[in-house]
């Protein structure tokens, strides 16, 4: 997490044309999103996004009272660093040459890291973590030939027993 | 009862409490029309020259009456012609639905003939819009649309369904009354307490309203308000015909070409109480130091408004009848003379100005100038005043006739000057400022009411939608049509004058259209008028005939909106007049 970086969770409807109308906002109101992500909640009729974005308390308040406009946005709650668990996920595909293999696999080791795919010329590592160890593995990847790579980008879910849902 | 997805829409429509509709057929929306032919004698249909006519016509009806406008449209070019309406009543938080036909599900997605994804266009300038793809969701989806176009602060919702949902049959049970808003969000007292704290602290206080006053239904509070704390109002160009003009305590319009006095009275004083109003870049200017003298209190149903474009020093949510009604007993009594007393100096320096201004404009008539305008053949001996024309047909208007217009120079002299005495009476658009507005508008509004309706409107804007006479004409509505003809397109030619050294690109018409025999060619009546004695018998004429009349007024290509605040300007750079 950056300076002025912010993590919101939006608990939206499950239905088609959603994810437009929230990233749409964004876009038209003019506000920089770092990154968005958005999946299936324990309940059908409900996804979860969430968004990460920086800018000062002024934007901040203006975008959650955007999306809390947006008929299908059911909650919308800012998700504060110390209160929350964040993880990403990140794939990345390395060159593998006999001359490096062993110093990657250490690497993999030491980042608690996994090898998920194995051939002679390429091999596919699999990290979770915040976004901070993700940078860090894939500058340590980077000498040795990064051929591809994805992140997922964030997920944040509150610590403790609180939670971002609607009453249903 | 199992019925077609068609005749679920109007039968929806009806339980709505929906008498009128207006719209444009075409394929994908034949089922929808053959029902409305079936009903014909449950729910009015209106038959408008164009899909952006019928959007106009549903905003037109909604803010003449308060109910939710409903225009339906083919797909394809259908529904994109309806985007500039859709948009107008969004910016101007007007209740709309609109219903839109789209082809059939299978061929979504397939570039098919007159295919449009008007769920994705329209997705920016609505509430909210659907795509119903399941018969079984189409009267509950409709329901909702009313409903979310009329809570909170109102706004257009559009519903696009396709061609086999309208050919498909399911059950239908009518609902015995339309649905209610969602409820409503009420200021919290605690807040409410603080903002009579930081009135009573107030030496000048200043009320500034907006369009929220008239949808809040909420000018009796405003004025009790006002009468209360001593304090002079003034208001957006939205908030215009929520109190009698001629109230002794309104200023008028403040903001880029308001009232002198309303303007400086604001930046005069030291906390200014916004109602229903969302500080727009045309009504502040430069936002760095638009409050600079003043503090703010800002009420607004939607909280999103608050803060977003000035920050107050204290926003409250909530409906403004509500938070008035409950604000006003935890005031005191206060008088304040000097205060009123420069009020006063304001408005006699306004009255002064305005006549500088009117004695420059008349020395430069066109007579005397070589402006091109004069080789239009349209420029004659003889020329109305703005003012003037809108003060010959007030006289002869009453309080309960609809004035409409549409956007520039005109729009800005009828809401300076116009004597608006009831909400609702005044229909403009505001927020979009769409030329072309005024003949949709009009023809909503008044076959809705059957109320008498002038449209104010320009020759520029007016050649945007004329098309619409025929549909006025049809409706044999009782409309007058005043354009203040000068030639040229005088908003941007104004701006040009005083920002573009004369370059006058593109804004000086050269059209030899004869108005007088266009609406005669349309079935209308139709007069041109040079001075005030034609304008006068022309009006008593126009009023007598209770069907559509059209008044063609040359007006001079060289009157100026004044004063003006010039864009991203402040109160010292206003401009009075123009030499």
């Amino acid at each position: 997490m950056h300076n002025n970086q912010f993590v919101i969770g939006v608990i939206v409807s499950n239905v088609s044309g959603v994810l437009s109308r929230v990233s749409g906002m964004f876009t038209r109101r003019g506000f920089n999103i770092d990154c968005l992500t958005v999946g299936e909640t324990e309940s059908s009729e409900f996804s979860r996004i969430t968004v990460v974005f920086h800018g000062d308390d002024d934007i901040k308040h203006r975008i959650i009272k955007q999306l809390e406009k947006l008929h299908d946005v059911k909650e919308v709650e800012v998700l504060e660093p110390r209160e929350t668990v964040i993880r990403e996920l990140l794939l990345i595909k390395v060159r593998n040459t006999p001359s490096t293999r062993q110093d990657i696999m250490t690497a993999v080791e030491i980042f608690r890291s996994k090898i998920v795919d194995y051939s002679t010329t390429a091999l596919v590592c699999e990290l979770t973590g915040e976004t901070s160890k993700i940078d860090a593995f894939v500058e340590l990847m980077k000498p040795y030939g990064i051929m591809e790579m994805c992140r997922t980008g964030m997920v944040a879910i509150e610590r403790g027993d609180t939670c971002l849902k609607t009453e249903k | 009862m199992k019925i077609s997805g068609a005749k679920i829409v109007v039968e929806t429509l009806i339980e709505q409490g929906c008498d009128t509709v207006f719209g444009y057929p075409g394929g994908q929306v034949i089922n929808l029309f053959d029902e409305l032919y079936i009903n014909r004698n449950r729910i009015n249909h209106i038959l408008t020259a164009h899909e952006q006519g019928a959007s106009h016509a549903a905003d037109g009806y909604a803010r003449a009456t308060g109910k939710v406008g409903v225009c339906i449209a083919t797909s394809g070019p259908g529904a994109t012609n309806l985007v500039t309406g859709i948009a107008t009543a969004f910016l101007d938080s007007v209740p709309m639905v609109a219903i839109t036909g789209n082809v059939p599900c299978s061929l979504i997605g397939k570039d098919s003939f007159q295919e449009v994804d008007i769920v994705g266009v329209t997705m920016p300038v609505t509430k909210h819009n659907f795509i119903v793809k399941d018969i079984r969701e189409l009267a509950d989806t409709l329901r909702t649309a009313f409903k979310i176009a009329k809570s909170g602060r109102p706004g257009p919702v559009l519903v696009d369904v396709p061609k086999d949902v309208q050919t498909a049959v399911w059950d239908f049970e009518p609902k015995t009354e339309p649905v209610r808003p969602y409820p409503l969000n009420f200021a919290s007292d605690s807040k409410l307490r603080l903002a009579a704290e930081m009135i009573k602290k107030a030496e000048r206080p200043y009320i500034y309203f907006g369009g929220g006053i008239i949808m809040g239904k909420a000018s009796q509070e405003l004025l009790a308000l006002a009468e209360k704390i001593d304090a002079p109002l003034g208001c957006s160009l939205m908030g215009l015909s929520a109190l009698p003009t001629n109230h002794p305590r309104f200023l008028g319009m403040n903001g880029m070409h308001g009232h002198y006095a309303s303007s400086v009275a604001q930046d005069e004083s030291d906390l200014v109480i916004c109602l229903g109003a969302r500080f727009s870049d045309r009504a502040t200017g430069d936002k760095k130091r638009f409050n600079k003298n003043f503090k703010i209190i800002h009420i607004d149903i939607d909280s999103a408004e608050l803060d977003k474009n000035i920050t107050s020093n204290l926003a409250i949510q909530g409906d403004i009848k509500d938070a008035l009604f409950r604000l006003i007993p935890m005031l005191t009594e206060t008088k304040r003379p000097e205060w009123d007393k420069r009020i006063e100096e304001l408005r006699e320096e306004e009255k002064r100005r305005i006549e500088s201004a009117a004695a420059i404009a008349f020395e430069k008539r066109c007579d005397n100038c070589t402006h091109p305008c004069d080789k239009s053949g349209l420029a004659s001996e003889n020329h109305l005043s703005p003012y003037q024309i809108v003060d010959i047909i007030s006289k002869n208007t009453s309080e309960d006739d609809i004035i409409v217009t549409d956007v520039g120079q005109h729009q800005m002299w009828v809401a300076q000057r116009y004597p608006f005495m009831k909400p609702r009476t005044f229909l403009t658009s505001g927020g979009l400022g769409t030329m072309g507005y005024g003949m949709g508008a009009a023809i909503g509004a008044s076959s809705a009411s059957r109320k008498r309706t002038v449209l104010f409107t320009g020759d520029g804007s007016f050649g945007m939608n004329l098309n619409e006479l025929a549909t006025a004409v049809s409706q044999n509505i009782p409309l007058v049509i005043v354009i203040m003809n000068n030639g040229v397109l005088g908003m941007v030619r104004q701006w040009q004058t005083l920002f573009f050294d004369k370059h006058y690109s593109n804004t000086t018409l050269n059209r030899k259209t004869d108005f007088v025999k266009l609406a005669e060619a349309f079935g209308a009546k139709g007069v041109r008028v040079f001075n005030s004695e034609e304008l006068e018998k022309a009006t008593a004429e126009a009023f007598a005939c209770n069907s559509v009349y059209l008044i063609d007024c040359a007006v001079d290509c060289n009157e100026f909106v004044l004063p003006m605040l010039p864009p991203g300007g402040s109160i010292e750079d206003i401009i009075t007049e123009i030499k």
